[in-house]
């Protein structure tokens, strides 16, 4: 199992908290800021995890998350989903479109560091 | 003695040179070699046609009767030329912008197309027109009988009868060739107008050439004709002022509504600056016609015996001195008179006829029978006009042939000018009198007809060949006060004043009466706006050149007049014929013109060039009485319009409450949108101030990473702050809360203050003022001022998506405000968006690169609202574009 995280995230103070913490754990973080072009930078070179972001520029994590469910390449990567958006239906919508977890934020930094590892290690 | 074969050899050369003229001038024409055709000098020329057989003759037998009177016959035209030369040009400017063919044509035109008002004109014309050609007739025919009767023939009424035959035949082919070659928009006769020409410095030279020969020759030199002049009665003053008066009117009046002379004024009128030298060079030509009048009926009473004809003085004078080849010359210029006004007026009275009567009535029975319109209706038009060439001339023979060719034709001159001058009222009204309408039109004319048919048309073919003896001296069925020479008991007038006088008396009473009680149809009022004002509306072109209105607009149109189906039918035809896909075809002058024909059909050729000008914007109505026919039609269709305005506002109601239900499903999309939002907005800075706290808490690190940890929990704290500030203003301006500050402040040092705080520092907004403009004072409190050009210049640079982002801001006084624009060269915003930016809790969903939560707008719009002002979008302006409107002295919180 490789180790190659990519986060795909607008939020720079974010990148950053993120990028620390999983760095700290072992891990290799990209990083990706557009949305319309975060499809193709999956492509490029396919991480093992990805975490992505709801209320990107150009276009909606649910949609990228819908375009990897159904790409041969990408549809096996794990996804995890971390939005400020916490509503119920967000996650339902994100669990429903092949989610592998979803997670809001606020998020306490170990909780995001354990289900990362969980995901890695399935 | 010259024979009179030589003489008929000479009219027939006469005839043939004219002839040529006009054949060559028509050709020059047709070939476009126009030029010196249109001279003002042709023109002036072409008006001596007033100068008939009966003036070139008559004048001076009038004077041997009558003395001065004659006089009047010339002074009446001399004056409408020098004193009323704007009328006339206003005439020529109305026959030319709508295209009037006729006299009959013009009164018809002006109170919307009546076509009962067409065919009274046109009656009116050719009763009293027809007199006037017998007298043409017979005059030539006698000149004829002069010579005959000089070379030792014996002349009979069955030559004479003969003759004029001839001449009559002569003159319809002569005109049937000429008038009516082709078939022309305007009615123009280029040939025609240049033989007319010629034919008047035939004449001019003529009677000049036998008064030259009369006061030198045969007086002795001016002296001695003046002596002779005194010595005879002619100068004597012999007549009423009364008489004076109403000859000087007559045959100012004639001048202006003979057919004849309508035609060749307004008709045949190529530029209406040719007016400029007729009026001058016009009262030249008949004071020249007049100079030897006296002389020649001076020394023809001396001369000859006792009973001579004196209308003949002109040709007998030269004569009884042998000089024969005066007397040719002298006989040509009668010849011409006569042959000029008759061709004129034959032209002038088919076009009515065939216009008015014939092709009116040829097009009812082709509808009556069913048969399909053919596009061919041009021979249909010149048969009609040729039949009724010969139709007037015959006319004009059987007239002579019943008058017996008597002396009753002499005095018909005057009856004849009465019976046209009926249709003055109609036309200066129709010229002058935006209320005139056709029913007054007609009333009067109808008026003015009966009563001059009764008291000087029917006693002039002599007593009891049509009125009897008894109603003449005690009034028809006894009725006294109807004699016709005596209406309403007034007796003692000289009859052709009592004529006048009544007749013209009542028809402009019935004119006047009938138009202010009666209400003219929108048709109407639109056609005397374009009479009345033809100054402020008309254009020398008639053709559609600018292409500016849009197909739809035609369309819709078109639809309203002919109906849709035929309308769509038109249009879609158009379209396929130009091979275009879709209903509506390029709007080509062509096809203009084409729509313009079909629509005339239903409304009229003028009110068809007006509307379709409206729209075309090439000519047409102004602003003003589109309003007036608009009023009109409103007043008519009352009923209709009301129906109209409640299904109108019907409509409105459900579109405002279909918009208010789509702004409030936005505002409530809006508002979830927000909850998600102000959500999102709240929980990023609160995820890094969380986030980076536990690292701080958590890990060992270096102090320069812990400061730098610090800081952006520092700052993410700071932009919390400012989100939640942000929810509290609005707050607290929408419950007005709020405390205003009055002040009073420079605008350009206020921009300053917002640009400087608005942190421009990077460059990457350029910023593009107006010094000049902004150098205002202005009353308001500034400090809100400030915070809503900040966030409009702030919005600028963050959404401002072109390479080199610019912002314009522009400052305009306008009333008691400044509008401030601001500008920028971005994508702008979507249509759809504009109105909702302004709206609290929005933010386009599409520009997520925004720091704030979607609250500065709605906060600028309610500062501006506490101001006094206000704030919108401004739609098309290649960009993101907002005006802020800011009242120059603000009054106060209290002063609203």
């Amino acid at each position: 199992m490789g180790n190659r995280v990519l986060l795909i995230e607008d939020e720079p103070n974010i990148i950053e908290a993120i990028s620390f913490i999983l760095s700290r754990d072992g891990l290799t973080v990209h990083t990706h800021e557009d949305g319309q072009t975060a499809m193709a930078k999956v492509l490029a070179l396919p991480p093992d995890l990805i975490i992505l972001d709801v209320m990107l520029p150009g276009r909606s994590g649910f949609d990228i998350l819908r375009d990897l469910r159904v790409n041969d390449v990408t549809k096996a990567i794990p996804v995890m989903m971390l939005t400020a958006r916490g509503q119920a239906k967000d996650r339902e919508l994100a669990l429903r479109l092949g989610a592998s977890h979803f997670m809001t934020k606020p998020f306490s930094n170990a909780e995001v560091r354990d289900n990362v590892r969980n995901l890695m290690g399935a | 003695m010259v024979s009179f074969n030589i003489l008929i050899a000479v009219a027939l050369t006469y005839v043939a040179a004219l002839f040529t003229v006009a054949f060559i001038a028509e050709r020059r024409a047709s070939a476009g070699h126009v030029g010196w055709l249109q001279s003002p000098i042709i023109y002036t020329l072409s008006l001596s046609i007033y100068c008939t057989a009966w003036t070139f003759y008559g004048a001076v037998g009038y004077a041997a009767r009558s003395g001065l009177e004659f006089v009047t016959i010339y002074l009446g035209p001399t004056l409408v030329m020098i004193g009323w030369w704007w009328g006339l040009r206003k005439l020529v400017r109305i026959g030319r912008s709508q295209r009037i063919t006729s006299i009959a044509d013009l009164i018809s035109s002006r109170f919307g197309k009546s076509t009962v008002l067409g065919v009274i004109v046109t009656v009116i014309a050719v009763v009293a027109a027809t007199p006037y050609i017998a007298l043409q007739l017979q005059s030539v025919t006698l000149s004829f009988a002069v010579f005959g009767q000089a070379g030792g023939q014996d002349w009979q009424d069955k030559d004479l009868n003969a003759a004029a035959i001839w001449v009559a035949v002569g003159l319809a082919v002569f005109t049937v060739l000429f008038g009516t070659r082709n078939l022309d928009a305007n009615e123009r006769h280029h040939g025609i107008v240049m033989a007319i020409a010629v034919e008047a410095v035939v004449k001019l030279l003529a009677l000049l050439a036998v008064g030259v020969f009369v006061v030198w020759g045969v007086a002795g030199g001016p002296a001695a004709m003046l002596v002779r002049i005194d010595a005879s009665d002619i100068t004597l003053w012999q007549q009423s002022g009364g008489r004076w008066v109403s000859l000087i009117f007559l045959s100012a009046a004639a001048f202006l509504c003979l057919p004849r002379m309508f035609q060749v004024l307004v008709v045949e009128n190529a530029d209406e600056r040719h007016l400029n030298v007729a009026s001058w060079a016009f009262p030249l030509y008949l004071f020249l016609m007049s100079l030897f009048v006296v002389p020649i009926a001076v020394v023809g009473l001396d001369l000859l015996p006792p009973g001579s004809n004196p209308d003949l003085f002109v040709l007998t004078v030269p004569l009884s001195q042998g000089r024969e080849g005066l007397a040719m010359l002298s006989f040509l210029g009668g010849f011409s008179s006569a042959t000029s006004m008759v061709i004129v007026a034959t032209i002038a009275l088919a076009t009515m006829v065939s216009n008015h009567i014939v092709v009116p009535l040829w097009l009812h029975l082709q509808a009556d029978k069913g048969a399909v319109m053919s596009g061919d209706v041009r021979h249909v038009i010149l048969l009609a006009r040729r039949l009724s060439i010969a139709g007037v001339l015959a006319l004009g023979f059987v007239y002579y042939r019943l008058s017996g060719g008597g002396t009753a034709l002499a005095a018909i001159g005057l009856v004849s000018f009465t019976g046209a001058v009926q249709i003055l009222p109609a036309m200066l009204g129709g010229i002058f009198w935006r209320g005139a309408t056709r029913i007054g039109a007609a009333l009067g004319l109808l008026t003015g007809l009966v009563v001059w048919l009764w008291t000087l048309f029917l006693p002039s073919f002599g007593l009891d060949a049509v009125i009897s003896q008894t109603a003449m001296d005690a009034g028809p069925f006894g009725l006294h006060w109807l004699r016709p020479e005596a209406l309403f008991g007034i007796i003692g007038m000289d009859p052709l004043v009592h004529g006048v006088m009544w007749s013209m008396l009542l028809n402009s009473g019935m004119f006047i009466l009938g138009s202010l009680l009666s209400f003219p149809t929108p048709v109407e009022r639109l056609q005397g706006a374009q009479f009345v004002n033809v100054f402020e509306h008309s254009t020398a072109a008639r053709a559609w050149t600018t292409t500016s209105a849009g197909a739809e607009d035609l369309l819709i149109m078109a639809q309203r007049i002919i109906g849709s189906a035929e309308a769509q039918a038109i249009f879609q035809a158009e379209a396929v014929r130009q091979g275009k896909s879709g209903y509506l075809p390029e709007v080509t002058p062509e096809f203009v013109a084409r729509l313009e024909r079909q629509l005339a059909g239903s409304v009229g050729a003028a009110t068809a060039h007006a509307m379709v000008g409206q729209l075309i914007g090439g000519s047409g109505v102004s602003v003003e009485d589109l309003i007036a026919v608009a009023d009109e039609a409103a007043q008519i269709l009352e009923y209709s319009s009301q129906l109209e305005a409640k299904s109108a506002e019907q409509a409105r109601t459900a579109s405002a409450l279909r918009d208010a239900n789509e702004k409030l499903t936005a505002l409530s999309i809006q508002k979830d949108a927000f909850l998600s939002q102000i959500s999102h907005e709240l929980r990023t800075p609160m995820t890094s101030i969380r986030s980076f706290s536990e690292i701080l808490r958590d890990a060992d690190m270096s102090p320069q990473e812990q400061e730098r940890y610090a800081g952006i929990i520092h700052d993410e704290a700071i932009r919390l702050t400012r989100l939640l500030d942000d929810l509290l203003d609005l707050a607290v301006l929408e419950n007005g809360q709020v405390t205003l500050h009055r002040q009073t402040g420079n605008l350009a040092g206020l921009l300053d203050r917002a640009l400087d705080a608005a942190g421009l520092h990077d460059g990457a907004l350029e910023i593009v003022r107006q010094p000049a403009a902004e150098a205002v004072m202005l009353t308001s409190d500034l400090d809100r001022l400030a915070q809503v050009f900040i966030n409009l210049i702030a919005n600028a640079r963050k959404y401002c998506d072109a390479d080199r982002p610019k912002l314009k801001i522009s400052v305009r006084a306008k009333g008691d405000a400044y509008h401030i624009d601001f500008v920028d060269n971005g994508s702008g915003i979507f249509p759809e968006n504009q109105q909702l930016i302004f709206e609290k809790f929005s933010r386009v969903a599409d520009q997520s690169k925004a720091g704030g939560a979607g609250l500065g707008l709605a906060i600028c719009r309610e500062i501006m609202h506490r101001l006094g002002g206000d704030i919108s979008y401004l739609p098309g302006q290649y960009g993101a574009a907002f005006r802020v409107v800011v009242p120059k002295i603000w009054p106060g919180p209290g002063g609203r």
